[in-house]
């Protein structure tokens, strides 16, 4: 948090570079060590540390583990952070753009399979659901991980039943509610 | 030593490496890091959660204000922050029973429930409530009726959710402060019933 308060990278280039580890070290690693992976990505993305020089620091680090890592104190960041924690930071825009759907509105999820980041869950894609909230108007995290702008979208909560979702042999009676911006939706 | 990348000596290790090279490098902030670990250890917890709770219990008011508008609802009593500045409650009743996840990462509202357990993070709790909630539900100890409604949230985007418990019976003659301390982290997900204990 330390670090993504200095506007290296957002927290959706964070989870982007989460995403990016492939299958096997990612199905074996800690919740923990995929953000240490991704910190360092974004840290080298950022021109701002490489692997080389962490590799050669924590070689050192394991060779003389006594030494004290040393410190260095900013307290206007420092207030300006506990000043987000406490005051909140939200990713809320304003739009002009009129909403393309209404509450009770049947629709369908839809997705992409273009490499990058996104906010829509797999299990959704392509099924239908009802728009049971509006929410305001958010930052969309697609671009905004690229880097290609905020490009702020409206927001919806989305119902699905489980029987569309997970067909009818799953446990019924536990309908699925699914966050989504407007991309992700097509008229049904 | 501390060559192997799942041991905890290498994690720990890699860490100081890369907090020694940032603040000389003059990017990170030693105090910055000591004050968001302190708010999350000792100001920041279900605690603000529970009083959220226990205050929708005893005036009927605040609870219409905070399934209307929890955001609001919640910086009314002094709480909100990073992770809670889009908030919705969601009241458990008789039909209906509502259980949160993230599967896509952690989302989590921290400003009334601090930072989520480690099994809220897990890939086993994140990949099965959405598709056996009841399953997944049974095995953490909370029976949920066939005739109950069971809806799962998943916070894939900006809206943080928070479950308003059922008031358990027997608690009429409690006053505000002591409902405070029977509403649990786990029921404020959804995954426990709040308990007399």
């Amino acid at each position: 948090m330390a670090t993504l308060g200095k506007g290296l990278f957002g927290v959706e280039h964070f989870r982007a570079g989460v995403e990016a580890i492939p299958i096997i070290p990612y199905m074996e690693s800690s919740y923990y060590q995929r953000w240490m992976v991704t910190l360092e990505k974004n840290l080298a993305d950022a021109g701002v540390l490489t692997e080389d020089e962490i590799d050669a620091r924590a070689a050192e680090l394991s060779r003389h583990p006594e030494t004290e890592v040393g410190r260095r104190e900013e307290p206007e960041f420092c207030e300006m952070l506990l000043g987000a924690i406490h005051g909140g930071m939200s990713p809320e825009r304003e739009i002009e753009a009129e909403r393309r759907f209404g509450l009770g509105d049947e629709v369908i999820a839809v997705g992409t399979d273009a490499p990058g980041h996104t906010r829509l869950p797999r299990y959704v894609r392509g099924k239908r659901g009802t728009v049971v909230r509006l929410d305001k108007a958010f930052v969309y995290p697609e671009t905004s991980a690229l880097r290609e702008g905020e490009n702020p979208e409206w927001c919806y909560g989305v119902r699905f039943e489980a029987d569309e979702v997970w067909g009818a042999d799953a446990e019924q009676g536990a309908p699925v509610y699914v966050d989504v911006w407007e991309s992700y939706l097509e008229p049904a | 030593m501390g060559d192997d990348p799942t041991t905890a000596a290498y994690a720990s290790t890699r860490t100081r490496a890369i907090e020694s090279l940032l603040v000389e490098k003059g990017i990170l902030a030693s105090d910055a890091v000591d004050s968001v670990v302190a708010a999350y250890e000792e100001d920041i917890g279900p605690l603000n959660g529970a009083r959220v709770v226990a205050r929708a219990w005893v005036d009927a008011e605040y609870k219409t204000t905070l399934l209307d508008n929890a955001t609001a609802a919640i910086a009314e009593l002094g709480i909100a922050g990073m992770q809670g500045e889009n908030m919705v409650a969601l009241e458990n009743t008789d039909d209906v029973h509502n259980v949160v996840v993230c599967t896509l990462c952690s989302c989590y509202p921290w400003p009334v429930l601090g930072l989520p357990p480690y099994w809220y993070k897990s890939s086993e709790y994140r990949g099965r409530v959405v598709v056996e909630p009841r399953a997944v539900l049974s095995e953490l100890g909370l029976e949920i009726d066939e005739s109950t409604e069971l809806r799962v949230w998943d916070s894939s985007a900006e809206i943080r959710y928070m479950v308003l418990p059922q008031r358990p019976e027997g608690t009429e003659d409690m006053s505000e402060e002591e409902l405070t301390g029977i509403v649990t982290r786990d029921s404020m997900i959804g995954v426990a019933r709040a308990e007399v204990s």
